[in-house]
Parts: structure tokens; C-alpha cells; sequence
């Protein structure tokens, strides 16, 4: 590929990379010299910090690849969020706190909630015909009363998801314990990644989605069930949600605070549309978001730089804006998008 | 009748939204242990039980009012204006900075110039997505989201830091407005009124009056319900998106303002959280109506001011009142399943009478030139 063309289509990928790395190799260098590990700890916790956010942007691919906008996202992270946690805590009290059974049924739980918050979205916009960002801002608001009335002060979970060392490649300096040294669903997420693209792009359920959202009318003549398509394709976004929210209690942070998805729904469409829509595309925007995040809790990282922590907290935030204003590279929408679709 | 008739197809969906919602309200207390009965009349007896219930529930309906204008307006243009929680807070602390300075202005002066400075503040932290959405397609809905933390963030460095009341060690907040632009409750009998309750309802007024009205109103309405045509006619659309933003926001600020002068008293961070977002469920409760926005205010004024009764008396937690907005919100937005409860055709479920828009749409239209 020539080379000029490459670096115009991706000058501010590769400029971001670039500079990331160069910050990366300067706290490195520093780490050597004063042998600490700072750099390790910045990117995990960026990777950390990422795992929702990607999670989040796969469930807006799977959502506007097939004409549905879910700015819902949201709080269906949180109502999962919610779930897993008093779902967890239940658990844990019935089968005693040893049991390896109380972990998993939370996750379930979790996961079902949000397909359950899914199907809302999808009755509301495909069925009823709603407007979806409406439909989405009722799921919002919907997330924040459900876990405001039902949250109880005091549960408490047994534990959360620990660990686990891959052998071998974890021992690779700096990526091996960033990448190779986390929680069970940290790397079902990157699997996620990988399938998600597969089945985009190489399954005929990935060819319906995408002409679902981009020509319904079409779709339908030659028989795809174009509801049957948006339905799935919302509810199984929602299971992803779900994912978000229980990898925040069960993994991340171990315990559940009110509102504790705190924007992160909406920074996934941000992350979503700087990936263009594509799984790969959405990692990369999330992990650059990540990292944004965690120079806020990493803050060492500058050395000794006197920066409020209110201005570093909002990094993301402006991010958000910065992409979604098209400072970084534009993206096209699905044709159908946000339409609802009506048979004749 | 004919005029009846259309006043009841008007209002009858909201109505029976609220009627449902509450039913399952009652449904989701008694599933939860509560006495339904027992916790609405304290709800009841809390908002509108003494001369203090009465206050408290104007109070509380006030910056409510203002929101949900702030929204309303918005959606005319078809525009969703999730920020008037970020435009309010600011018009709230922009009130507060002015609210301490000018010592020995005349309070004539010096309430009105204190309200102006939150409304303008709130007028251009609202117009930043209007331009955003106008120059880049950016969509409302989440730059405003991400411009409410932002400015949760600011306000929140401001208070503890530049601005922080240096006599007030422990707690970030600013130091009290002077007496001077304090907004006083004006007494009537026992009942002690909060004056910024008779000017939200003047806004309202005159926000009506320049929605249906001026010029400026039939272009806004015509922008709303199909930008082709507008841009067709003649409409500098751009020019009215940020206009529409612009106002709209300043109406949030303006409720943050009262809020400052007549309740607070000052600007304290998360004191005023949740306004912003209970004018979405109260500009769609209200249809977009300006004077609708007063009694749909009113009702979750009422419930915010009954909600810490119910939960002293009743013990139920005050969040069922989100619970009960949230299901209000879905049976508003889903007007089709009212209107076939009540057996009303002619289902248009669009509850705005607007174009669904997209990002990229928009961004094409403006480059396309207008």
C-alpha cells in the first residue's frame, strides 16, 4: 500500500498512537531510572477503564448496525450493574460465601437484565414505533429509579473476580502483565472483540444486520424478517451492556454505588462512532479513552504536576465532544438509522 | 364542545399516564411491603397538607418549571435538550458570584442583575451545543450529556477552590448572596409564597407568546417540524438551531438563578442535581406545552416536596418518586398504548411532531450550504 495514502487516511490514529507511545516510552524510561512501575499501572488501569467503554460501543455497533439508535446504553449498564450486585450478594448469602456457583448466577443475572432492558429499547422503537431517543432517555431515567428505590445500604458481596495469570505470556516486559495478568471478563471482552468482527463481516446474521440498517425495504423483498433482525440484534446488544455492568461490580470494583456507570453509556457511543462502528476500530477509540481515564486516577504518571483533579475527571468527557464534533475523522451512518420501519 | 372535545384529546393522555403510572406505583409499594394508601396520603399530606407543604411544593416546582420550559422550547426546534441540568448549574453559580458582589447596589437593581447573569450564563454554556450541532453535526442529545459533567466538574473545582466561602472550612460551597439580591417569599396570610413561582409562570407566558406569536416563534415551530422546508422558505436554520439552544438554555440558567436567590441562598454543588433531568419527563408530560409545563411541574413539585414526609411516615424511599417519573416518561412517550386504552383513534404515537435526525443528515445538509 502506498505509503502517503496510508498516513492520510489515518494521520490522527497514527499521530494518537505515536504520541501515546512517546508519553508511554518517557514514563517508562522514568520507571527504569527510578525503579518504579508506574507505566504498568497506567495501562492496566487504562485496559481496565476500557473494558466497559468497548463493551458499551459493541452494543451501539450491534444496535445502529441493524437502524436502531440506543442511547440507552447507559442505563442499561447500570440496571446490570445493579442486578449482579444484589443478585451476587443473594447469592452468596444462600449458598454460603465459599461457593463458586454465587459468582457465576450473578453474571447470569446480570447479562439477563440487560437483555431484558434490551427488549424494552427494541419493543419501544421497533414496535412501537417510538422515537428512539426518547425510548432510549425512558430507559435512562427508568435505570436511574429502578436503582435508586431498590438499593439497600449495607449488602455485601463475598468477593470479587480475581486474577489470572497467563503463564508465559504474562512475562513479556510491560504488555505481558498489562494484557495477560486480569479478570475472566476482561478476556472474554477481547474475545468478544475478535467474534464480533467475525460475525459482522463473515456470517450471513452479520450481512442481515448490516443491510437491515441500511435498507430495510430492500431487506425485507427478499425475505429477511427485518423486526425479527432489529430484535435480536438490540436484545443481544443489551446482554452486552449487561456485561459492562457486571464487570463493574464483579470485577472491576467489587461493590455497587448509585449511578456508578457515571456517563460511561455515553462515552461508548462516542467510542463507537470514532471506530467508525467496527469492533477493532471501537477497541482502539476505547482503550485511547481508557488511557484518558486513568491518567486521572494514575496521576503520578506527569511526575508532580499540580492539575486540579475536577480537570483531569472530565478529560473523557470532552473527548467525547471533541470526537462526536468530527475533530477526529467523520463517519458515515447507517442509511436507516433511527427510522422506524413500517411493512407495507 | 368541539373546543372540549379537543382540550380532552389534549390532555387526556397525560392524565391517564400519570393515573397508570401511580396505579403501578401503588403496585411496585405493596409488592415491596408498603402500605400504597398509607404512603400516598403522606405524600399528600406532605405536599399540600400546611402553609409549609404549599411552599415547599412551589418551591420545589419552580426550577422545575424552568427546566421543563427550558426543554419544551428545545424540542419545537427538534431539539433535545438533555443539558438543562449543566446550563442550570451554571446560571446558579454565575448568580451566586454576582449575588456577593456590587455590596450597597438598590435591591431593584441588584435582584434583576443577579437573575440576568444566570440566565446569560446558562444561555451560553446552552448555545456551545446549538453551535456544535449547527458547524458539525454533533448530536444534542449526547454533547449536552457530556457538557452536564463538564460542567459538574467546574463548578464543583470553582466551589471548592476560587470561589469557596472562606469561612465555611469543611463544606465547598460560596458564601451567602447578599440581602440585597435574595428573592423573598411574599407573604399572603399564613402562606409565604416564593416569588420565583409567580416569575416562572410569567416566562412561561412569555414563552408561549414567542413560540406562537413572533416571527422568531413561527420559524423556530417550521425548523422543528421539517428543516427541508424551513431551509426552503428562506429560514437561516442554522441561525435558529442556536438561537433555539440559546434561549433554551438561558430559561434553564434562569432556573438556577431562583434557585440560588430563593431557596439556597448560595451555590452549593449537588444541591441542584436532578432538575435538568426532571424537565425531560415534565416537557413531554406537559406535550410541549408552555402553560402545560405549569401543572405538570406542579405534580412532581408535589411529589419531591410530599416524597421525605412519605418517607418518615410511611418509611418507603424517596426514589419510588423517580420510579413513578420514569413510568409517567414511557406512558407519555408511548401514547399509542393510552389512546388504545381509552379506545381514541387517529394514533399519531410521534409525541413530537418532528423528523427523526441523524448525525450525519444534518452535517451533509449544512455543508450542502443554507
Amino acid at each position: 500500500m502506498d505509503m502517503k495514502a496510508f498516513w492520510d487516511q489515518n494521520k490522527i490514529w497514527l499521530s494518537i498512537v505515536l504520541g501515546v507511545l512517546v508519553l508511554v516510552a518517557i514514563g517508562y524510561s522514568r520507571d527504569v531510572a527510578n525503579d518504579t512501575n508506574i507505566t504498568v499501572a497506567v495501562l492496566s488501569a487504562s485496559l481496565r477503564a476500557s473494558t466497559p467503554l468497548v463493551l458499551g460501543a459493541l452494543c451501539g455497533i450491534l444496535c445502529e448496525r441493524s437502524g436502531i439508535v440506543n442511547i440507552g446504553i447507559e442505563g442499561q449498564i447500570l440496571v446490570a450493574a445493579f442486578v449482579s450486585f444484589v443478585s451476587y450478594s443473594r447469592f452468596g448469602d444462600s449458598l454460603g460465601a465459599e461457593s463458586v456457583m454465587a459468582l457465576p448466577l450473578a453474571l447470569l443475572m446480570g447479562l439477563l437484565s440487560g437483555a431484558a432492558m434490551g427488549w424494552l429499547l427494541a419493543f419501544m422503537s421497533v414496535t412501537l414505533k417510538l422515537d428512539q431517543i426518547i425510548g432510549g432517555t425512558v430507559i435512562n431515567i427508568l435505570a436511574l429509579g429502578i436503582t435508586g428505590y431498590y438499593y439497600q445500604q449495607g449488602l455485601l458481596v463475598p468477593s470479587k473476580l480475581q486474577a489470572i495469570e497467563i503463564p508465559l505470556l504474562s512475562q513479556i516486559p510491560v504488555l505481558g502483565p498489562v494484557f495477560f495478568n486480569n479478570g475472566v471478563l476482561t478476556y472474554l471482552t477481547l474475545i468478544l472483540i475478535v467474534s464480533m468482527h467475525f460475525v459482522l463481516y463473515r456470517t450471513v446474521w452479520g450481512l442481515r444486520t448490516r443491510a437491515v440498517g441500511e435498507h430495510p425495504r430492500a431487506a425485507d423483498t427478499v425475505g429477511i424478517n427485518v423486526y425479527y433482525v432489529r430484535y435480536v440484534n438490540v436484545i443481544a446488544g443489551g446482554v452486552l451492556a449487561g456485561l459492562a455492568g457486571s464487570y463493574l461490580v464483579l470485577e472491576a470494583v467489587g461493590t455497587f454505588e448509585r449511578g456508578m456507570s457515571s456517563g460511561r453509556g455515553f462515552v461508548a457511543l462516542a467510542v463507537m462512532l470514532f471506530g467508525k462502528r467496527t469492533p477493532f476500530g471501537a477497541w482502539g477509540a476505547a482503550l485511547l479513552f481508557g488511557f484518558a481515564s486513568a491518567l486521572q486516577t494514575q496521576l503520578q504518571f506527569f511526575g508532580t504536576i499540580d492539575i486540579p483533579h475536577q480537570f483531569i475527571g472530565m478529560l473523557p468527557y470532552v473527548l467525547t465532544i471533541l470526537v462526536l464534533a468530527g475533530f477526529v475523522g467523520r463517519t458515515r451512518d447507517p442509511k436507516a438509522l433511527a427510522q422506524p420501519y413500517s411493512k407495507e | 364542545m368541539a373546543q372540549l372535545r379537543q382540550f380532552w384529546r389534549g390532555v387526556s393522555v397525560p392524565i391517564t399516564a400519570v393515573i397508570i403510572s401511580l396505579l403501578i406505583g401503588a403496585g411496585l409499594l405493596y409488592i415491596s411491603g408498603a402500605s400504597p394508601w398509607e404512603a400516598y396520603s403522606a405524600l399528600m399530606d406532605g405536599a399540600f397538607g400546611d402553609a409549609k407543604g404549599v411552599q415547599r411544593t412551589l418551591e420545589k416546582a419552580t426550577p422545575l418549571i424552568f427546566s421543563g420550559l427550558a426543554v419544551a422550547f428545545a424540542f419545537k426546534a427538534g431539539l433535545f435538550n438533555i443539558g438543562a441540568q449543566g446550563q442550570l448549574v451554571f446560571g446558579a453559580l454565575a448568580a451566586a458570584v454576582v449575588g456577593t458582589s456590587f455590596a450597597s447596589l438598590p435591591t431593584v437593581v441588584h435582584i434583576p442583575l443577579t437573575l440576568l447573569a444566570g440566565v446569560v450564563a446558562g444561555g451560553l454554556y446552552g448555545a456551545i451545543p446549538g453551535a456544535l450541532r449547527t458547524y458539525t453535526g454533533a448530536h444534542e442529545v449526547i454533547t449536552t450529556i457530556m457538557l452536564n459533567y463538564i460542567a459538574l466538574n467546574i463548578t464543583d473545582y470553582l466551589a471548592n477552590g476560587p470561589l469557596k466561602d472562606p469561612t465555611s472550612l469543611a463544606v465547598a460551597r460560596t458564601p451567602k448572596i447578599l440581602e440585597t439580591a435574595a428573592l423573598n417569599p411574599i407573604m399572603i396570610g399564613e402562606y409565604s409564597l416564593p416569588l420565583g413561582f409567580f416569575l416562572s409562570v410569567v416566562v412561561a407566558a412569555l414563552i408561549w407568546w414567542l413560540l406562537w406569536k413572533t416571527t422568531l416563534g413561527f420559524e423556530i415551530r417550521t425548523v422543528g417540524q421539517n428543516p427541508d422546508a424551513a431551509r426552503y422558505a428562506g429560514i437561516k436554520v442554522s441561525r435558529i438551531i442556536i438561537l433555539t439552544m440559546l434561549i433554551s438554555g438561558a430559561l434553564a440558567g434562569f432556573g438556577g438563578s431562583v434557585e440560588t436567590q430563593g431557596v439556597v441562598g448560595r451555590f452549593q454543588p449537588g444541591f441542584n442535581s436532578g432538575l435538568g433531568f426532571d424537565g425531560i419527563t415534565i416537557a413531554l408530560l406537559a406535550k410541549t406545552n408552555p402553560f402545560g409545563v405549569i401543572p405538570a411541574a406542579l405534580l412532581v413539585g408535589a411529589m419531591r416536596a410530599g416524597a421525605s414526609k412519605m418517607q418518615f411516615q410511611a418509611d418507603v424511599a424517596t426514589e419510588i418518586i423517580d420510579m413513578i417519573q420514569a413510568i409517567i416518561l414511557f406512558f407519555v412517550a408511548a401514547e399509542v398504548i393510552i389512546r388504545f386504552i381509552l379506545r381514541q383513534n387517529d394514533t399519531d404515537n410521534q409525541i413530537l411532531d418532528v423528523e427523526p435526525t441523524k448525525t450525519a443528515d444534518l452535517a451533509e445538509k449544512n455543508s450542502s450550504g443554507d
